[in-house]
């Protein structure tokens, strides 16, 4: 059993080395591994891709918002990319109240002037996400608490927003995200595009 | 579970060590598609399509599994959701076409496996285990693909599911009660399309798991081979790694090409346009017909158009049935002694007179309900049935078979040192 018939022994093998040394064998074994390596990996990108948002949710993702009916201290809840988005009128108390504050004092330090846009002072628009872990806050509806600062306040862990959605007590690490947005006229703004 | 000069795992490496003390599995590798596990060294590329359907498996399971996570199978939404993967989920088209195409390639590799089967009678003892899980495997991936084409809930999914569905309609007192109950309804609708989905996500990983009883099954005798005579020696065999993992690999390779073909260039050319129009319950597209796979087993069925004793229908319902199930009886129906084809003479013939009358079979179920077609579909029938109940029973036990070589050494060298009665003498001394 042990004599096998017909194996090749060492001395019948062509050794098919070329000048450089390399032989064929191993040019070919690389190579059919590199190309299978290089097929896989190209074949995980579609595979990958098709978890991110997909065509019609990206089409979604600019919102027109008409403002000219909110009146003075009101807001208003919209929708960008399926999250509540707020747009709210300032009264020139609450822009007096939000210059007051020492920006030095605060934990996420912005200004007003830096979270709306110039000639538009009046007009905050935040998302309506708390930074916290995401529940939506209160006040931008009728009769809903604003909390002691006079903004927002979410009821989900008791982070409380001034009147520059800033974040001022709470666990909330940064004040509520502006998202880009811009005015294509005086009464309307569009979000999602800057 | 292998011949004894299988080499063994020896891991060099003190952590692969630590981990064959504790969970064997690489181990297990090794043996199953590693230099431990000796083949007979003569399989040709008829040989690779066990390999390839294995493959088209994980291809059907990973990209099922991700167009699950797309689709909806509720029947107001769920033609438009198909759509949606098609024109909105980012490379949703290729992830389908992919799957659909891929559902084709594994009944053409099925087809391949089992008609080399029928060459070379892979279904003899000691392998009729293998063979009877086999045809399971095929029977459960029939009934997968089917409830996989009704997801798309296009007008040949709609009418797909009402045709077969009705065969249950055909059997006796219980039909049309067990249709209702199959359907959740009186025809299909949102309660059919919703476990037709729960299955056809179910049933690829019952298939998985029946392959690996087949597997498991196959390496206890090992592979048979070209020659049908068994391994003697160790002469005989060569490791699976390298030699058949380098082989299944270019047959892997013939075989991506092929698909990508179809994939990237013809994509819809084994489907039906009319799968392209949402299910009408109120109107049957002109030419009803399932996929391309399935055309033989639709021939026999369609075949019955008489009543005798029992309904036509119900004959239709039980040749289709039994044409697949004849299948399980193919060890004891052969009761020849010699495994391959190639030393069968009369077998061999027959052999190419059934590969001719299912290529025909395949031409009539694609084809209208009409004449010369349905006489056409009852002979090829006829002939279907009177090959295994009758002519393969006759054939194994008239029929001379030609001289077998000593052993599957001497078939591929043309000698064998040890096929001598002093060698023999001396083997036994």
């Amino acid at each position: 059993m042990a004599e096998t018939t017909g194996t090749a022994t060492p001395d019948t093998v062509v050794q098919d080395a070329s000048d450089d040394g390399v032989r064929r064998r191993d040019f070919i074994n690389v190579a059919a591994v590199s190309a299978a390596g290089i097929g896989g990996l190209a074949v995980i990108y579609p595979f990958v891709s098709q978890m991110a948002p997909s065509a019609d949710v990206l089409a979604e993702s600019t919102t027109e918002v008409d403002i000219s009916a909110i009146e003075q201290g009101q807001a208003i809840k919209a929708v960008f990319r399926k999250q509540p988005l707020f747009v709210r009128r300032l009264t020139p108390q609450e822009i007096k109240e939000a210059n007051d504050v020492p920006v030095a004092s605060l934990r996420d330090p912005q200004t007003l002037a830096e979270r709306t846009k110039e000639g538009h002072e009046d007009i905050l628009v935040t998302m309506g996400v708390c930074t916290h872990l995401g529940c939506v806050p209160l006040g931008a509806a009728d009769g809903e608490t604003r909390g002691e600062f006079g903004g927002y306040f979410c009821p989900c862990h008791g982070s409380v927003f001034d009147t520059a959605a800033r974040i001022r007590k709470g666990p909330a690490p940064t004040n509520l995200e502006i998202p880009d947005y811009e005015f294509t006229s005086d009464t309307v703004i569009v979000v999602g595009q800057s | 579970m292998s011949f004894p000069w299988a080499s063994q795992y020896e891991p060099q490496n003190p952590l692969m060590k630590w981990v064959d003390e504790k969970l064997p599995l690489p181990r297990l590798v090794y043996n199953a598609v590693g230099a431990g596990y000796p083949v007979p060294r003569n399989l040709n590329y008829m040989y690779n399509f066990g390999v390839l359907a294995g493959f088209c498996l994980v291809l059907q399971i990973i990209t099922g599994v991700i167009l699950a996570m797309h689709y909806a199978p509720n029947a107001l939404v769920a033609f438009s959701s198909t759509e949606h993967i098609m024109r909105d989920v980012n490379w949703g088209w290729l992830l389908r076409y992919m799957h659909a195409n891929g559902a084709s390639f594994f009944f053409l590799v099925l087809y391949m496996h089992i008609f080399r089967g029928f060459y070379y009678g892979s279904y003899k003892a000691p392998r009729e285990m293998i063979w009877l899980l086999g045809v399971v495997i095929f029977l459960l991936c029939m009934a997968t693909a089917f409830m996989g084409y009704v997801l798309p809930w296009g007008q040949m999914s709609f009418w797909g599911a009402k045709v077969i569905t009705g065969l249950f309609g055909a059997i006796p007192l219980v039909g049309e009660p067990l249709q209702i109950w199959l359907l959740g309804g009186y025809a299909p609708d949102n309660a059919a399309l919703n476990r037709f989905f729960s299955l056809h996500f179910l049933l690829p990983f019952v298939i998985a798991g029946v392959v690996i009883l087949h597997i498991w099954a196959l390496h206890i005798p090992g592979s048979t081979n070209p020659t049908g005579i068994e391994v003697k020696k160790e002469s005989d065999t060569l490791p699976f790694h390298p030699y058949y993992t380098a082989k299944d690999g270019f047959g892997l390779g013939v075989f991506l090409i092929l698909y990508c073909l179809f994939v990237f260039f013809m994509p819809n050319a084994l489907g039906h346009p009319d799968n392209y129009i949402e299910a009408n319950p109120l109107s049957t597209p002109a030419l009803i017909v399932p996929e391309w796979y399935f055309y033989p087993f639709y021939a026999i069925l369609r075949a019955f158009t008489f009543d005798f004793i029992l309904p036509a229908k119900l004959w239709g319902v039980l040749a289709m049935f039994a044409s697949i199930l004849l299948w399980f009886f193919l060890p004891w129906l052969d009761k020849s002694p010699v495994r391959s084809s190639r030393y069968r003479p009369l077998y061999r013939k027959f052999f190419w007179v059934l590969m001719a009358d299912l290529a025909l079979l395949f031409y009539l179920g694609g084809a209208h309900a009409e004449e010369p077609y349905i006489m056409l579909s009852q002979l090829a029938t006829a002939y279907y049935f009177l090959h295994f109940l009758v002519i393969v029973p006759i054939v194994s036990s008239i029929e001379r078979p030609a001289p077998l070589p000593y052993s599957i050494t001497e078939a591929v060298l043309g000698k064998d040192d040890d096929a001598t009665l002093d060698a023999q003498a001396a083997a036994k001394a």
